[in-house]
């Protein structure tokens, strides 16, 4: 089970994401943006959280063009996985491999909490660690983790599964509360809150970590 | 040549830097706000000379980064 894990000038959760999947069992290679093609036989790309090239222009939208995401969607189009969190859901949005926008929260505050969210599809590669509707505790940090697209997307992610997370509590007015999104195939997940800062003791919690051991349990099986 | 752009979030997106400046002039005084929407101005210099050419580049320029055409839309002068 080999992972990448993306780092871009200005990503601060890389080292917690690779963590996060080392701790699951993964081999994981760091992957430096200006890298123009992926590592061989990679099954599973990770986008982590911070602030690539400084949030300049919009939150994603410099590292979204970079050489290296154009490797990853095409790691997506031949249905690889990738895994985006908070800045890392940024760019997988502006890349477009998931639909919809982060836009700047509600209340214009950068929120830095442990919120509740709702597993709201178990039964993706992603989620399997959990029980569907299960309430859990994962911290979430971002300006701009105000999710939106408009009625027929969401519509479309409601009725396919797609939302895999919601808000309990909606911290910053995304809408439906959503706070992750998968692709078509369930093979991308982007979520603004942070598992891989929930999955030690020391974090004071571990809810997190279920979402790796679960994802690169799947795939080792597969 | 130089072109300017303008992004802006589209009608119906929810602008809530608009909302807080709109609320932050109120205080001050200033009656009367509908609306307050907030964007981007982006100036650039170019080395074409040829003004369709010029403006054909930089409408792809916003296609491809300059706006999120999901959430902005977009103009663009030629100066």
């Amino acid at each position: 089970m080999k992972v990448g894990v993306v780092v871009f000038p200005g990503s601060n959760c890389d080292r917690d994401l690779i963590v996060g999947f080392e701790r699951a069992g993964a081999e994981v290679t760091k992957i430096w943006h200006k890298d123009t093609s992926l590592p061989d036989g990679l099954d599973m790309i990770g986008v982590p959280g911070g602030f690539s090239f400084g949030d300049y222009l919009r939150c994603g939208a410099i590292a979204a063009q970079s050489p290296i995401c154009r490797s990853i969607v095409d790691h997506a189009g031949k249905g690889g996985y990738v895994f985006g969190v908070c800045n890392g859901f940024q760019i997988l949005t502006e890349t477009g491999l998931l639909p919809g926008a982060l836009l700047r929260n509600t209340n214009l505050k950068y929120i830095c909490k442990t919120v509740g969210l709702k597993v709201e599809n178990a039964d993706t590669a992603f989620t399997s660690g959990y029980n569907q509707d299960q309430e859990i505790m994962i911290p979430i940090a971002h300006h701009d983790g105000n999710y939106t697209a408009d009625a027929d997307t969401v519509a479309r992610l409601q009725g396919d599964g797609r939302v895999a997370f919601t808000y309990t509590d909606n911290p910053n007015g995304s809408v439906a509360d959503i706070a992750g999104i998968l692709s078509d195939n369930g093979r991308v997940l982007g979520m603004m809150p942070h598992p891989e800062r929930a999955s030690d003791t020391g974090h004071g919690g571990e809810d997190g970590q279920a979402l790796f051991d679960s994802l690169i349990g799947q795939l080792a099986q597969a | 040549m130089k072109a300017r752009v303008h992004v802006m979030l589209k009608t119906g997106v929810l602008d809530p830097q608009g909302k807080a400046i709109q609320h932050a002039l109120g205080n001050l005084g200033f009656d009367g706000i509908e609306n307050v929407r907030q964007g981007k101005v982006i100036d650039l210099e170019l080395a074409e000379t040829d003004k369709a050419a010029a403006e054909k580049n930089v409408i792809e320029m916003c296609e491809k980064l300059l706006a999120n055409t999901v959430i902005e839309s977009y103009t663009v002068e030629i100066l």
